[in-house]
């Protein structure tokens, strides 16, 4: 649960709604950005990703990275990854 | 861990023997996401012994009480609710067993990603009173915080949360206010200070005349921190640091600090598992959000229930006592069946320690895949 994830973000909110899309290990997930909204979000962005929230815009280089070691970390980020597939978030 | 990356831990390992010399120095790693890393890469095998982790109070699935799990198993055996949760809370013993276990019995009780799942349930389900049960520091807090919001614009009245959320300022300045705690330094809790501002953890350095760092959770981010603290410690001035700047700014995100002060108030006081009661503590719903709030809408029992005997977890929590020098220590308490809340998430240390630790000592090499 306090695992936070970076994501790419591929889809920009429309309108007054608050739900982007992101990039996850190749799966596309619906995110709430409410609380990034100030940060002038462009697609490609990284984003940190906590209980469908994003709470943070990150570095694009090393969020890539951050990518790559929780990959291999296993365990931990694929149960994340899986509840994140289980639950909406719309 | 890529060539590269193990070049540079190399030369942080270095630098970090070099900079504690002869000195024993202990750092407590507030956060339980650092405890998992540093024991999954078995980062202690890389310094020398004298520089030693302690693992703090901030893994939230740790620190919640026995009364409130029961508290909320009350609220998901009631006929017409259904309690949500994240799936790390499944097994957290209560003094009257676990939501799985009442799940078994017939409760209803489901497992949900994102506050926002509950929410899209109770609108989904209006005959049920869907009942969110919030945990979490200030990285969790506002998520809640924007759901009570939606909930109130969308008016949905069969939602409510049972908040449990909490702060890591009080639990901390308890911990170091404490006798007998001798720390050097601390490693900050990086998603905490992501929505705080790492300008939060001054306090550590002005009340209590330590270094602080906010860090990262890679293991190079957990290496070049303990690098910061020792440089700190050689200066010998005292400062809130921030070795995780590619997420955490000074001030944190204000947007994430607003949504919390319009929906949470804090509340007087509030128990924590091991660690007793604490002023100040923990988040509650203000007035004009009662309607959101469980223990408002519902009879929540709030008994308090002492931790069982056997278990070292208020110790482990305060950094006295290592998750092996528990008499129950993967023999009656394992992560299949826990006795305390330490064993039960993947970022408590004893769940950490029994995965990764556990045998022969730890990995000379970091780590990489499984
Ligand atoms: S081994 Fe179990 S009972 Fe002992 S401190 Fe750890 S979680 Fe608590």
């Amino acid at each position: 649960m306090c695992l936070g994830i970076p994501a790419r973000l591929v889809e920009l909110p429309v309108g007054e709604s608050a739900i982007a899309v992101v990039d996850l290990g190749g799966a596309r997930r619906a995110v709430n950005v409410a609380l990034v909204a100030d940060e002038g979000l462009v697609e490609g962005d990284f984003l940190l990703i906590h209980v469908g929230f994003a709470i943070a815009k990150m570095e694009s280089d090393e969020a890539a990275r951050t990518i790559a070691d929780l990959e291999a970390l296993g365990g931990p980020y694929r149960d994340e990854l899986e509840a994140m597939n289980r639950g909406s978030s719309r | 861990m890529s060539a590269t990356e193990r070049e540079v831990a190399g030369r942080l390992a270095t630098e970090i023997a070099r900079l504690a010399g002869e000195e024993h120095v202990r750092f407590m790693e507030v956060c339980g996401g650092h405890t998992h890393t540093i024991y999954r890469y078995g980062i202690p095998s890389l310094l020398p012994e004298n520089v030693e982790f302690v693992h703090g109070p901030g893994c939230p699935v740790c620190v919640i009480p026995m009364g409130r799990v029961d508290d909320a198993i009350a609220l998901a055996t009631e006929e017409t609710v259904t309690l949500c949760c994240f799936g790390d809370l499944l097994r957290v013993p209560g003094g009257r067993g676990s939501l799985m276990e009442a799940r078994a019995e017939g409760a209803d009780v489901r497992i949900v990603y994102s506050p926002l799942d509950a929410l899209a349930l109770a609108e989904r389900e209006p005959d049920r009173q869907v009942v969110f049960l919030a945990v979490g520091f200030e990285t969790t807090a506002p998520a809640t915080a924007l759901t009570v919001l939606r909930a109130a614009a969308r008016g949905v009245a069969n939602f409510s949360v049972l908040c449990n959320h909490v702060t890591i300022e009080e639990p901390l300045r308890a911990l170091l206010g404490a006798p007998g705690v001798a720390l050097d330094g601390l490693i900050g809790p990086g998603h905490v200070a992501v929505v705080t501002g790492a300008a939060a953890f001054g306090f550590v350095a002005k009340e209590f005349s330590l270094p602080i760092v906010v860090s990262g959770f890679e293991p190079n981010d957990l290496l070049e921190s303990v690098a910061m603290l020792l440089r700190q410690r050689h200066s010998g001035r005292w400062r809130a640091e921030n070795q995780y700047r590619r997420a955490v700014s000074d001030e944190g995100n204000l947007a994430a600090q607003a949504v919390m002060a319009q929906v949470f108030t804090r509340r007087a006081r509030f128990a924590w598992r091991g660690l007793g009661e604490i002023e100040r503590s923990a988040y509650g719903l203000r007035e004009e959000f009662s309607r959101f709030d469980a223990e408002r809408r519902f009879a929540v029992p709030g008994i308090t229930v002492p931790d069982p005997r056997a278990c070292r977890c208020g110790e482990v929590l305060r950094g006295v006592r290592k998750p092996w020098q528990c008499g129950v220590f993967g023999t009656a308490c394992t992560p299949e069946r826990p006795i305390g809340t330490c064993m039960v998430s993947s970022e408590g240390a004893c769940a950490a320690y029994y995965h990764y630790g556990r045998l022969g000592g730890l990995r000379r090499e970091p780590a990489v895949g499984r």
